[in-house]
């Protein structure tokens, strides 16, 4: 680089002088490339903003799918969403919470108790596509629930699974030691230790995952749109067997039309899809920030 | 299944071997406990203190690959017999920590937690405030029994943790270096209190502080290990013996100071 030509002929305060425009200059790309994504970011959302803000009104929120887009609306996906995620989240938090207190509390490190960590975390990574196809074949037809939301619901409890047992683990495994030692030396049972010490400390942490999964089930369009299909819906479900869309679904079909009012309509759906994953994440992030600093106290 | 053992015994240890996986963590141990007085465990770092303590209310069974041979009577039956739960055990008999170890709960939730866990129905209420008053805590505690335990000191917490052991009625209790993490005054508080609860509770006490063995305890043990890294047991006597008049080099050259 530039230390053999220059080094040797330079004066130590030139030499200097290098190193700190050397220094400036890895400041200047750092701080670039962190621009890069958030610039992208803030772009992204302002033309969201832009584009969709127009389109925005009590009846976006309350009117069905419609073949004019003024009259357009988001009430079928947005409902559909919210059963699913609820669903979701019903099936996936006790599962979840289960295998991880079995998988932490209940087995030793032993070749099989790794085997499972592995592929839970093998799980986590597989496309989600194929967690929709899953749920086609397994839910859709074998067991015959149809396009329903619990088929959704089920296939997306598959798919974020992993997300909430690995994340539960970690906060299990966050529980210190002397704790549970603690409950032992009173004559608790292994179980009185998991329900009254672990869990209770371990709750901020497992429902940041949960939500934190919760989000990317609200965000996900692949598996869903294997589930669901792509439907024009004008009604709303009122129980679990309903047929349903969501709103990623939604924004698909919307974009996908050649007309430019489509663009708007998606706009202002993508806006509301990201105002609530965001809600979601930042619920997270309180629900973390709050147990942390009681836990300091 | 009663043995002959002394009736003024709580704990007799008979040729007891114990196992980490492989590793002899003791060996030969022979040892008698004596109720209502202070026996103090003392020894260099690694000599098998705390596994010796951990034997007496089987904690030592939560470790995997963990084994005893040779014989633990509590008041002359068998602690490791086939027919014992060790959840019977450890709630007869209490264990303090060196760390205090409160749980991320109320004052209050802290003290009831071993009473509740273990199906008491009478008043918890009454039972926190006579553990609290014996730990010499409850008069620094009673206005916010609401508040975090976090929210005390160390050596309240460790209070805490003693009147928490208390709570439910133990008949001995073992304490593992309670004051190794605690300031001179605190320390001082504890081993008063020490004192105290030994005209109740027969109390085994595990430290590296000899001046505090020689403070509180009426009959000291001393540990060491061999070549192979195996506590065994040097001597044991009446603690005044014990630092006056030592009857083995080893045990004189630790308490002097002139060990290793």
């Amino acid at each position: 680089m530039l230390w053999p030509v220059l080094g040797p002929r330079l004066t130590f305060r030139q030499r200097l002088g290098v190193r700190k425009t050397l220094g400036r200059a890895a400041y200047v790309f750092l701080l670039g490339t962190t621009l890069v994504g958030i610039a992208t970011l803030a772009a992204l959302l302002l033309d969201i903003l832009l584009d969709g803000l127009p389109w925005l009104s009590v009846d976006f929120f309350t009117n069905y799918p419609s073949r004019h887009p003024e009259q357009a609306g988001i009430r079928a996906a947005l409902f559909g969403t919210l059963w699913m995620a609820a669903l979701t989240a019903l099936l996936c938090f006790p599962i979840g919470v289960a295998t991880a207190v079995y998988l932490e509390e209940y087995t030793s490190q032993n070749w099989l108790s790794r085997i499972f960590n592995t592929n839970i975390s093998n799980l986590a990574g597989v496309p989600s596509i194929v967690y929709g196809l899953l749920g086609l074949a397994i839910f859709v037809h074998t067991l015959s629930l149809g396009r329903s939301v619990l088929a959704g619901a089920l296939t997306m409890t598959l798919l974020v699974l992993p997300v909430v047992i690995v994340s539960a683990q970690e906060a299990i495994r966050a529980v210190p030691d002397a704790h549970r030692q603690g409950a032992y030396a009173l004559g608790a049972t292994k179980w009185q230790t998991v329900r009254n010490i672990v869990l209770p400390a371990a709750l901020p942490g497992i429902l940041t995952g949960t939500i934190l999964a919760m989000a990317r089930a609200v965000g996900e369009a692949a598996p869903m749109i294997a589930i669901a299909a792509l439907v024009y819906l004008t009604f709303t479900p009122v129980s679990p067997l309903d047929r349903f869309t969501v709103l990623p679904i939604q924004i698909f079909n919307w974009v996908s039309r050649p007309q430019a009012e489509w663009q708007g309509v998606a706009a202002a759906a993508i806006g509301v899809l990201l105002v609530l994953m965001l809600g979601m994440n930042a619920a997270a992030i309180l629900l973390r920030n709050k147990y942390q600093r009681r836990s300091e106290e | 299944m009663v043995q002959a053992t002394a009736p003024s015994e709580v704990f007799h240890v008979r040729d007891l071997n114990f196992y980490y996986g492989m590793f002899r963590a003791l060996r030969g141990i022979n040892l008698a406990i004596p109720r209502q007085r202070i026996f103090a465990l003392i020894g260099p770092s690694g000599c098998g203190k705390s596994t010796l303590l951990r034997c007496f209310n089987r904690m030592n069974d939560l470790i995997p690959g963990a084994r005893v041979e040779g014989e633990v009577l509590f008041n002359g039956a068998d602690l490791y017999a086939p027919e014992v739960d060790p959840a019977e055990i450890r709630y007869r008999i209490g264990m303090v920590f060196q760390k205090p170890n409160p749980f991320p709960k109320s004052i209050f939730d802290n003290v009831a937690f071993g009473p509740r866990i273990n199906g008491y129905t009478g008043d918890i209420a009454e039972v926190v405030e006579r553990a609290l008053r014996r730990a010499a805590l409850w008069d620094e505690v009673k206005d916010r029994l609401k508040q975090s335990a976090y929210a005390l000191s160390g050596g309240q917490q460790q209070r805490l943790c003693i009147a928490r052991a208390l709570a439910v009625e133990p008949e001995v209790i073992l304490m593992d270096e309670p004051c190794s993490a605690l300031d001179p005054a605190a320390t001082l508080a504890i081993e008063d209190l020490i004192r105290e609860l030994s005209k109740e509770y027969a109390i085994v006490l595990v430290t590296h502080n000899m001046q505090q063995a020689a403070r509180v305890s009426d009959r000291t043990a001393f540990l060491m290990m061999d070549e192979s890294r195996s506590g065994f047991l040097v001597e044991e006597g009446e603690t005044e013996e014990i630092f006056a008049n030592p009857h083995d080099k080893r045990t004189e050259a630790y308490i002097t100071g002139r060990y290793g």
